[in-house]
């Protein structure tokens, strides 16, 4: 894994000009994924934040070939560009070896719209690192829960009102779903440790078939957060357990991070304005419940990787 | 020189996927859908058989087997695809998104009945459907021109003054599973004519030239309309282009297409306006009442999109009356598509046959003989009367 140092010498492969939001994960885990990629790389983006706000023609902030075309089909899409290239390749048309192909969705394009396409790119193999921007709502749109939206969280479509207490049902476990397709390689990771999301894309695209790494994206005006603190609340969902980090390499489970201390989920939700109803003593019996599944979840996964 | 003749029987499904064995395209992404589903099947073996350069995508569904072609075309390849009514309804969201992104794919349609009520038969409101997704239209009446026409779209899409993804269609069952002789290209010759794609930009171009494009990106206000307004161009483009590739084509072996085919159209007073196999039988029926003395004559619209409105316009305009035969209902609570665009190409003339416009054979309902001679009939009536009784009739319905 290439230090600080070797990483700040690269060529930046996105590269500011953008208009996401200051504080934007999308933006930061861009950054990371494209640094820790050191070969000729072709990028797909599902739409969302980072397409809309990284390419307003006439500008573009990938000094990469970058492809869009619709919301949910990201991983179909990069499934053509990777067959192409292969064919191409194969049938001696254009010479160039090592070539990566990356897609970048958020939650919404990943998780609900875009997870039959995921799937079916995951089953048939296809060489591509598929990079989830997981901000667990439709942001782009204006704040929609998803099914990447966490139990209790406040969205515009799951909003906290006076009988129901935000969105009442858990996240689905995505990970756990693309270990079931039996691919090589499926993470999650933050931004706030670049260290450990550059060593899974540098991972991730060693293997030869499909890959997959969820990213917490904290977003400040969905979650919202004080701009400054989008790393820290990253680090501190890996914290609380409720963004545990590891990494199911060819079916064998290892722990990336374990906590010091294991932080109360109130930790988190006090940085949020999306949860800050929880807080009232009327939802203390959610939050408690909340705990509870955080901590059977992180039980569960220190049992798979035999970390306990 | 006379040419060797490759005279074999195929279905239309068939000479599809053999039409794009020839081809050779560098990726076909596909998803099997009755009755196009013999396309994929066969080409599979083909690239398991190893007579293809091609990488097949086995796509979990039509929505994402044109979204790969999409990423495959925009990638540098030839990229091919085939489907059939349901497919092509998933697909809408990326046709359109192939098109605007000026993408020279190539897909064939094999026409059936949109749901509901569910039916696996022949209409045309799929690909009618399809009429405004920036997509060329190619029909085709028969096997033979199934075959023919595919070549033909490669070189239309892939043209650079056009630079738009183009759609064969075939009838379903009614062509796609009937055996036809055919007369076949050599690969040679297929190779030939197709030629090498012309050069276009493309992710990997651009990523081996270290001169990176960003495509799809998003289109405010400020750009959005200039970029449609040249998509408009290359589907006029595509206006010129047809007449001279169909024209190539004759020279080169022997069988010359264009926007339409006349048939005794000339000297005619009446005449309808057919698309698909029908014309087939159509021309019997002309045939017969010609023996009657009467003065009947049909043409065949190969082209849909582009609308070749003003050749149109010219071959229509001196007939006494034309009946628009569709094999679709528009669900205008009006007259269906090609009615209303056939009106509003002759529009402007002064001398205009009266229209007529014939709805029939949905979902597979067979078109007799006698169905089109009595739409003659109607045309003939018209004509001797000079009045027009009605605006629509469904042939072959029960009322």
């Amino acid at each position: 894994m290439p230090s600080l140092k070797q990483l700040a010498k690269r060529k930046e492969k996105f590269v500011s000009g953008h208009r996401l939001c200051a504080g934007c994960g999308a933006g930061i885990i861009a950054r990371q994924v494209m640094l820790a990629i050191d070969k000729p790389v072709i990028a797909a983006n599902a739409t969302g934040c980072l397409e809309v706000a990284s390419t307003i023609f006439p500008y573009s902030s990938w000094i990469i070939p970058w492809v869009h075309s619709a919301f949910e089909n990201a991983a179909a899409t990069i499934s053509g560009v990777e067959t192409a290239y292969r064919s191409l390749k194969k049938q001696g048309k254009i010479n160039i070896d090592d070539v990566v192909f990356v897609a970048f969705g958020g939650d919404g394009g990943t998780y609900d719209i875009g997870l039959q396409a995921l799937s079916g790119a995951a089953e048939r193999g296809h060489k591509v690192l598929y990079v989830c921007y997981d901000n667990q709502a439709y942001m782009n749109t204006g704040i929609q829960r998803s099914s990447a939206t966490p139990m209790g969280a406040h969205t515009t479509t799951s909003p906290a009102g006076k009988v129901i207490p935000g969105k009442i049902q858990w996240s689905k476990n995505l990970p756990e779903i693309m270990v079931a397709h039996g691919i090589p390689y499926v993470a999650t990771s933050i931004p706030g440790k670049w260290n450990d999301l550059i060593n899974k894309v540098e991972k991730a695209i060693s293997f030869n078939g499909f890959t997959f790494i969820d990213v917490l994206s904290p977003c400040r005006l969905g979650w919202p957060h004080d701009p400054k603190l989008t790393l820290e609340i990253s680090r501190l969902a890996a914290d609380t357990c409720i963004w545990p980090l590891y990494e199911v390499a060819e079916g064998k489970y290892r722990l990336t991070y374990k906590p010091k201390e294991k932080k109360p989920v109130v930790e988190w939700f006090k940085l949020q304005r999306r949860f800050s109803h929880l807080l009232k003593p009327e939802n203390s019996k959610l939050v408690e419940e909340i705990q509870k599944e955080i901590d059977r979840r992180w039980e569960l996964l220190l049992e798979k990787c035999e970390s306990k | 020189m006379e040419k060797v003749k490759n005279r074999v029987a195929k279905t239309a499904n068939e000479a599809f996927a053999e039409a794009m064995r020839q081809i050779n395209p560098d990726v076909v992404a596909a998803y099997p859908i009755t009755p196009a589903t013999e396309i994929v099947q066969i080409f599979s073996q083909f690239v398991a058989d190893g007579l293809v350069d091609t990488e097949f995508v086995a796509v979990e569904s039509e929505h994402s087997a044109m979204s790969a072609c999409i990423g495959a075309s925009a990638a540098g390849a030839r990229a091919m695809t085939g489907t059939s009514s349901q497919g092509l309804a998933l697909m809408w969201e990326m046709l359109y998104i192939a098109s605007g992104l000026r993408l020279p794919i190539v897909m064939a349609v094999v026409n059936r009945a949109l749901s509901s009520p569910i039916n696996i038969h022949c209409d045309h409101s799929d690909t009618f459907g399809a009429r405004d997704t920036g997509w060329i239209q190619i029909y085709s009446e028969n096997v033979q021109e199934t075959y023919d026409n595919v070549f033909q779209a490669v070189r239309i899409a892939e043209h650079p003054d056009v630079k738009i993804p183009a759609l064969v269609t075939t009838d379903g069952f009614i062509l796609s599973h009937c055996l036809e002789t055919i007369e076949m290209l050599t690969d040679e010759e297929v190779k030939e004519f197709i030629g090498t794609p012309p050069e276009r930009d493309n992710l990997l171009k651009s990523l081996i030239e270290d001169k990176p494009i960003t495509l799809g990106a998003l289109d405010l206000q400020d750009y959005y309309f200039e970029h449609k307004r040249q998509q408009a161009e290359g589907m006029k483009g595509a206006l010129k282009i047809i007449p001279e590739i169909g024209k190539e084509f004759g020279d080169k072996f022997g069988r010359y297409y264009g926007f339409f085919e006349e048939y005794k159209l000339d000297d005619a007073d009446v005449g309808i306006v057919v698309i698909g196999s029908t014309a087939g039988t159509a021309k019997e029926v002309v045939d017969e009442m010609r023996k009657e003395g009467k003065k009947v004559g049909l043409l065949k619209l190969r082209v849909y999109r582009p609308f070749p409105a003003e050749q149109l316009a010219k071959a229509l305009s001196n007939l006494k009356v034309v009946g628009v035969m569709e094999r679709v209902e528009g669900m205008a609570g009006f007259v269906s598509p090609l009615y209303s665009e056939i009106s509003a190409s002759l529009y402007d003339y002064d001398k205009k046959p009266v229209l007529l416009d014939f709805v029939y054979g949905l979902g597979g309902r067979d078109i007799k003989i006698e169905d089109i001679k009595g739409v003659f009939n109607d045309l003939l009536k018209t004509a001797e009367t000079g009045k027009k009784e009605f605006t629509l009739k469904y042939v072959g319905v029960r009322e």
